[in-house]
């Protein structure tokens, strides 16, 4: 990354003996809005209150704009922060939490123009002399994005932004968000445990597993060329199959049939390997491995069908996507994969 | 490396405070000139009136405990479960003797059924006695005062423990088959436990360091702490210092046997935590019963205080043998404005409860916000220290501090404060802390710790997030600790009449003396003021 506005360097925190956070590495471009995904204690809270300054690292630095702020208390960071669950001041108007960062700036005049601009922002002009507990859960999370950006923070922090939204206000909200982000160019870090959500609101994702970066991308990246086990099944669906590697682009699966792979990681011909495949890189075929269709499930015109395919130790289930009619479930069939990804077995 | 040294610096101011005089007493109950001696302990355990009187505080107390549960208990269900008319109103009233001060407590009840209060007389007229036709005094008559102002707590918890019943628990043992009766016993009883647990705890406490009934109504009747007292004002410094180490071994025990007897099976209740509905009482006769009955309580519950009133109208000799009073004045409350001597007390009570106050304050949210905090290294110490004092006898405490700020040390941390104008302040202060910290630090878990973060990441510093967000969200535990804390402190009797001296003597040390000089319309003039002075600040402290 040649323009590096946030960078993270070797973090770590640990908690007595268990590390949270373990020589985490990463750098954010000016204006440009990361995601940290991971499953719950994957360490992207832990990461998100050490750049907020709650918590110190143990080992590590944060910088910005190429200034160390590690040592910096949270006050003296210019780092706003929307909490997940909002943490408004209760005792307060709309207005006045808005305003809460702004004490000792410009004069009365200047301070209510920069709530109402921001009241805008997150279109809610009009509601500055509301109580805080009068508003809608969604109202709420606008608001709270909005005193954060008020002082002008250099970074804002999002935890979980939209997770305590109803299922149906998040899709706009998460709209909304995007757009307010993008009219004010801030540079951004979020933590969420939802793909759909990290790939819809981040330019970039990078996805934590154990305290540890797995792999940082575009979404399409991350989709596309895992770099990982962890990712490849933690980011999209996909189906796990054991293997041996029959040269160095092809496994031989243990349920039977020899499929094509991608090798992300070296793999000599012969090792153990996982093969993951995605249901649309999977198709019926005349011929190839075989097994039954145990389930389906519709989607409208397409549907996944559930394979079961091997005997034994072998034994897997394989998620395919294809027209709603292409099978019935009891048929026996082939399946054919024309994109698959191979890493090394893992340790069992 | 220290993290929290403002942590350890709390730590030490309380166990400075609160921890350290009472271990000197200790101490100072086996060590002599010639150092470590049982010399004193030989002594304690040869009078046979020290035994007399550690039996009396142990079975007065297990006795009250019994009493204010039986009474309080039931009207507990009563007030939760069952609807009647003027049910809310009554509810309230029910917890009245809760503002009365020991002391105002107890000269109310001479007053009113004294061997020359209104019953008696009244008694007297009726019959054409010649003499009161009994005296109020002994265990008796200390236990008719506990059971009237301890009630309160088994009546408080139980309806605080009762609205936490799951309704459907109750039906649900009721679809099983288990009658009213059943259910109560096997499903309700159990659930309480907790909260009985720690009525009786409470009880058990206050009852073990009363003071003022047993020093007004004792007679010949014997218990540890009017013996501290009055070993103290013999002079004898060393018997009440082993009598004090012994009332304070006697409450460790309580202590530790109903804490266990709370914890060690508590319930944890599961459930949307939605109460039964009162039930309406129908019947026309169970509905009159009921409002007949909770009014002629109501009545006797006010009786105290309407005597109170009355008595402090009644001139200076005027009430001889008449039964009512036959003449009425507002002199005695004249007198205890235009009387610079008059007015000290009520001057000296008010300053020094309200400095106790404060301070007991400033602490309670020191440890507050040192205890919420996520890694604060000395949180569970502290939330013992500023539970501590809650379970030490007033007069342990004030024998402790005299004995352990009658020295001039100051490498170990003592100076001589007794006899000075600090002394009876610390003594309010230490004795306010449980009180005042028990509401802050509720208030503290109900905050959201995320909102401190908040305000820091928004570039407020400590003092303006204190100022701005902990302070204003936190002003109804602040004053509702505040506000019981201040009427504790103006009404103390027990630590007061070890530590006062003339320059400094309180409201109550003054109705005490004027009882003693029979100016009983000042005595309880005084008693009026400080009861609506307490009622005041508790209405002010509870406001929502």
């Amino acid at each position: 990354m040649t323009d590096s506005f946030l960078q993270l360097e070797r973090l770590t925190k640990r908690f007595g003996a268990h590390a949270a956070v373990s020589d985490l590495t990463l750098s954010v471009a000016r204006g440009s809005v990361l995601a940290l995904l991971g499953p719950s204690g994957s360490g992207k809270t832990t990461t998100l209150r050490l750049l907020a300054g709650f918590d110190r690292p143990d080992a590590g630095s944060i910088a910005v704009d190429g200034r160390d702020v590690t040592a910096l208390a949270p006050a003296e960071r210019r780092f706003g922060m929307v909490f997940q669950h909002y943490a408004l001041f209760p005792h307060l108007t709309v207005a006045e939490n808005v305003a809460y960062g702004l004490a000792g700036r410009g004069s009365v005049e200047d301070r209510a123009r920069r709530v109402a601009e921001m009241l805008a922002l997150v279109d809610l002009q009009g509601f500055g002399e509301r109580q805080v507990s009068a508003l809608s859960g969604g109202q709420q999370q606008r608001i709270a994005v909005a005193r954060a950006l008020a002082p002008e923070p250099r970074v804002l922090l999002l935890d979980e932004p939209l997770s305590n939204l109803d299922p149906s206000l998040r899709e706009r909200t998460r709209r909304e968000l995007r757009a307010a982000l993008a009219r004010v160019g801030m540079t951004t870090v979020f933590v969420t445990h939802e793909q759909e959500e990290a790939f819809a609101l981040g330019d970039r994702v990078a996805v934590l597993n154990e305290g540890r970066l797995e792999q940082v991308g575009t979404p399409p990246e991350l989709y596309d060329r895992p770099r990982t086990l962890f990712v490849a099944t933690f980011v999209g669906r996909a189906s796990v199959l054991r293997a041996k590697m029959s040269g160095t682009s092809a496994a031989r699966l243990d349920a039977g049939a020899e499929w094509p792979v991608e090798t992300p990681v070296q793999l000599g011909d012969g090792t153990l390997a996982t093969v993951v495949v995605r249901p649309e890189a999977v198709s019926f075929a005349a011929a190839g491995l075989a097994g039954t269709v145990t389930g389906c499930r519709y989607t409208g015109a397409r549907a996944y069908f559930t394979v079961a395919v091997g005997a034994g130790d072998a034994a897997a289930d394989v998620e395919v996507e294809a027209p709603v009619r292409a099978a019935r479930v009891g048929d026996a069939v082939h399946l054919a994969a024309d994109h698959a990804l191979a890493f090394p077995a893992e340790q069992t | 490396m220290i993290r929290q040294p403002r942590g350890l610096l709390l730590a030490f101011v309380l166990v400075w405070i609160v921890v350290y005089p009472v271990l000197l007493v200790v101490v100072d109950s086996v060590h002599g000139p010639g150092g470590f001696t049982l010399e004193y302990m030989a002594a304690f355990a040869r009078e046979p009136q020290e035994w007399s009187a550690l039996w009396g505080s142990l079975w007065i107390s297990v006795a009250s405990v019994a009493l204010a549960g039986l009474i309080g208990v039931p009207l507990g269900f009563v007030f939760e479960r069952l609807d009647f008319p003027g049910r809310r109103v009554l509810g309230a009233l029910v917890a009245l003797p809760a503002v009365l001060p020991p002391l105002v407590g107890v000269i109310a009840f001479l007053f009113l059924y004294g061997e020359s209060g209104f019953v008696a007389r009244a008694i007297m007229q009726v019959f054409g006695l010649e003499e009161a036709p009994w005296r109020l005094r002994g265990a008796g008559a200390i236990l008719l005062v506990h059971a009237y102002s301890m009630y309160v707590y088994f009546y408080l918890f139980t309806r605080a423990g009762l609205v936490k019943v799951d309704a459907s628990m109750v039906e649900a043992a009721h679809s099983l088959g288990s009658g009213t009766w059943a259910t109560l016993r096997r499903v309700t009883l159990p659930l309480l436990r907790p909260q009985l647990a720690a009525a009786a705890l409470l009880t058990f406490m206050t009852a073990l360091g009363s003071f003022s009934a047993p020093y007004i109504f004792g007679g010949g009747f014997r218990v540890m702490t009017t013996q501290i007292v009055a070993s103290k004002l013999n002079g004898d410094m060393r018997m009440a210092i082993v009598e004090t180490a012994a009332l304070a071994a006697v409450a460790l025990a309580g202590l530790f046997l109903l804490r266990r007897q709370g914890g060690a099976r508590s319930v944890v209740a599961v459930g949307k935590g939605t109460p039964p509905a009162a039930r309406a009482l129908q019947q026309p006769l169970a509905r009159w019963g009921a409002t007949a009955v909770g009014w002629a309580f109501a009545v006797m519950l006010l009786l105290p205080h309407v005597t109170l009133i009355v008595v402090s109208l009644v001139p200076l000799g005027t009430w001889t043998t008449q039964l009512v009073p036959p003449a009425y004045t507002l002199a005695n409350y004249g007198t205890l404005i235009s009387e610079p001597e008059r007015l000290r007390p009520l001057v000296n009570s008010l300053w020094m409860a309200s400095a106790a106050t404060l301070g007991a304050l400033g602490l309670a949210l020191w440890a507050g916000r040192l205890v919420v905090q996520r890694r604060a290294t000395l949180r569970g110490a502290i939330e013992t220290l500023v539970s501590v004092p809650w379970a030490i006898p007033g007069t342990v405490l004030a024998i402790a501090l005299a004995t352990a700020f009658s020295v001039r040390a100051p490498w170990v941390g003592r100076w001589v404060l007794v006899g000075t104008a600090v002394i009876l302040p610390l003594a309010y202060l230490v004795r306010n802390i449980p009180i005042a910290a028990g509401s802050v630090l509720a208030g503290f878990r109900q905050l959201d710790p995320s909102l401190d973060e908040a305000a820091a990441s928004l570039g407020a510093g400590r003092v303006r997030t204190l100022r701005t967000v902990t302070v204003p969200l936190l002003r109804p535990a602040i004053l509702a600790g505040g506000a019981l804390a201040f009427a504790t402190a103006l009404g103390d009797f027990v630590t007061s009449i070890v530590l006062y001296t003339y320059e400094t003597r309180p409201i109550s040390i003054e109705i005490l003396s004027s009882l003693r000089a029979f100016d009983i319309g000042s005595a309880a003039a005084y008693g009026v003021v400080l009861m609506l002075i307490s009622a005041v600040a508790m209405v002010v402290g509870t406001r929502r």
